[in-house]
């Protein structure tokens, strides 16, 4: 059977699976990313693109990815719908996948009141589901979101969604982790899990939809660096769930650093084991040199 | 003036099929637009009623958009709402909610589509006046918005499709950069016209709330 990407496969052949992160950076600037991607290389099996997070302009997701593709590393080209709309997002398709880009994970975008241009207007022509749909639709049936037909080659993409587990009402929530199963998604990012015991619960109400069987689930971890970042993680960050005991353990650890990596690594071994849990998706805020040692004390190691 | 049309009837008719309806116009702007008036709310009634759907009542809001108003207005009609089973409201997106607001177990519905901010230029005529984008530049540009009136929003004059004073996506409406450069002529403020307008403050129209 022919794949689509790497990911795709090991997901296919039942392997757990890690990908990471990798921010471009702020300016036009190559080898900022080569430096990052060469630090990771063979840690991950692919490496997500982020697509101006947290509304912060950066360079383009599209072009990151493509540098990734230079070094013969797999990227998850991320696609908010903040800042393009329909024709655009589906320019960018067609040019990633022209590209050779094989991994796309759709999502909405944080709102551009969070970023460095609280100015600007969001455009919010569609959703992470209707993009989902959108790029599905190119792929499956060939035709654009218009109904209009596509030339010749479609946009081979393997498709991604995110999910919060921690996000409120859980009934609705499983309700879109459907709707975006049903748009396309082929895997699922979740929200970085801080806490494992509200993330078991909501993949027990995946596995009893039987959502698992649908949709590859990859779990976000996300290091916490300091105590300074915890706390932003706790009160500051949308839809980020740090249970006081974590958030006491950095306060009160001798060396912040290491208590992270510490919970970093026993949150990687509880979700390992979690049944459903396809992979691990990790997220080192700036903070990626931490990444190698992670994924092999957890034994993770993706050439092993 | 907040311009509304009403929805296509056959379309009301089917999805009020079997059941029964109380009716909510409002005295302003739907009033004015003729879509949500005492005049189209009983001709909507007898349309209703040929196809064998139950009115149960109809009140005229003044106007809906007025949470407290309607409550004391709605007080009297008590019984007629309460026996329907879904109210269909003909005013715009603002009053359909507040009506929504005051009967949070009944099915509330739109009759009717909200198009703009506008003007009446005739009895039958509307024409888009404002987007409500939270900062006002009409002084720059002679009491004439290009944000409301220009497809585009281009605020440093017009794009290359604007032909004989005519907008390229629809040569039926004026290009309101000519109107802009006719009137700014006129008056001898072309100067005003070649100052660089920069990107807009887009987070001046976020604002969810407001209070006196």
């Amino acid at each position: 059977m022919g794949f689509r990407s790497t990911l795709e496969q090991v997901l296919a052949e039942g392997r757990f699976v890690v990908t990471a992160e990798i921010g471009p950076p702020k300016g036009a600037d190559a080898e900022k990313i080569r430096q990052k991607a060469t630090l990771l290389r063979g840690f991950a099996h692919a490496f997500n693109v982020t697509d101006n997070q947290t509304a912060v302009v950066r360079l383009s997701s599209l072009a990151a990815s493509v540098i990734l593709l230079q070094m013969k590393l797999e990227p998850v080209m991320q696609m908010t719908c903040r800042d393009r709309n329909r024709i655009a997002l589906q320019s960018d398709v067609l040019g990633a996948a022209a590209l050779g880009v094989r991994n796309m994970l759709c999502l909405t975008g944080d709102h551009q009141s969070f970023g460095n241009h609280p100015s600007a207007r969001g455009v919010f022509d569609v959703d992470s589901i209707q993009l989902l749909h959108m790029i599905g639709d190119m792929r499956d049936r060939g035709v654009f979101q218009s109904g209009d037909k596509l030339r010749a080659t479609r946009p081979e993409v393997f498709l991604g969604a995110a999910a919060n587990p921690y996000a409120d009402p859980l009934e609705l929530q499983l309700m879109r982790l459907q709707k975006k199963i049903a748009a396309g998604a082929q895997f699922i990012q979740t929200q970085s899990v801080y806490n494992v015991e509200k993330f078991l619960c909501w993949m027990d109400a995946v596995r009893s939809l039987g959502l698992d069987k649908e949709v590859h689930i990859l779990a976000g971890v996300t290091p916490l660096k300091s105590v300074k970042m915890a706390e932003r993680m706790k009160f500051h960050v949308p839809g980020a769930d740090v249970p006081d005991a974590v958030y006491q353990r950095m306060k009160s650890a001798l060396n912040p650093k290491e208590e992270g990596y510490a919970i970093a690594l026993e949150t990687l071994r509880s979700l390992k084991k979690v049944s459903g849990v396809k992979g691990v998706h990790l997220t080192a805020l700036f903070w990626e040199e931490i990444i190698p040692s992670l994924v092999k004390d957890v034994g993770l190691h993706p050439s092993l | 003036m907040i311009i509304t049309k009403q929805k296509d009837v056959e379309t009301l008719v089917k999805n009020l099929s079997g059941r029964t309806v109380f009716l909510v116009g409002c005295s302003e702007c739907a009033t004015l637009c003729h879509t949500g008036g005492e005049g189209e709310v009983v001709s909507l009634k007898t349309v209703l009623e040929s196809h064998d759907i139950v009115v149960s009542g109809w009140v005229v809001l003044d106007p809906a958009c007025h949470l407290m108003n309607d409550k004391r207005m709605l007080k009297t009609y008590d019984q007629q709402v309460r026996s329907a089973e879904v109210i269909l409201v003909l005013a715009c997106g603002n009053g359909v909610q507040t009506v929504a607001e005051l009967f949070p177990t009944k099915e509330v519905r739109a009759g009717t589509d909200t198009m703009f901010l506008g003007e009446i230029s005739r009895t039958t005529e509307f024409d888009k006046r404002c987007i409500i984008c939270g900062e006002c530049l009409l002084d720059s540009f002679g009491g004439l918005c290009p944000l409301s009136r220009c497809p585009k929003l281009m605020l440093n004059g017009p794009c290359g499709g604007s032909v004989g004073g005519k907008c390229e996506v629809d040569s039926t409406m004026e290009c309101v950069w000519d109107t802009i450069y006719q009137k700014a002529k006129q008056q001898g403020n072309l100067d005003q016209l070649a100052v660089l307008q920069p990107p807009k403050d887009w987070s001046k129209s976020l604002e969810m709330k407001r209070r006196l």
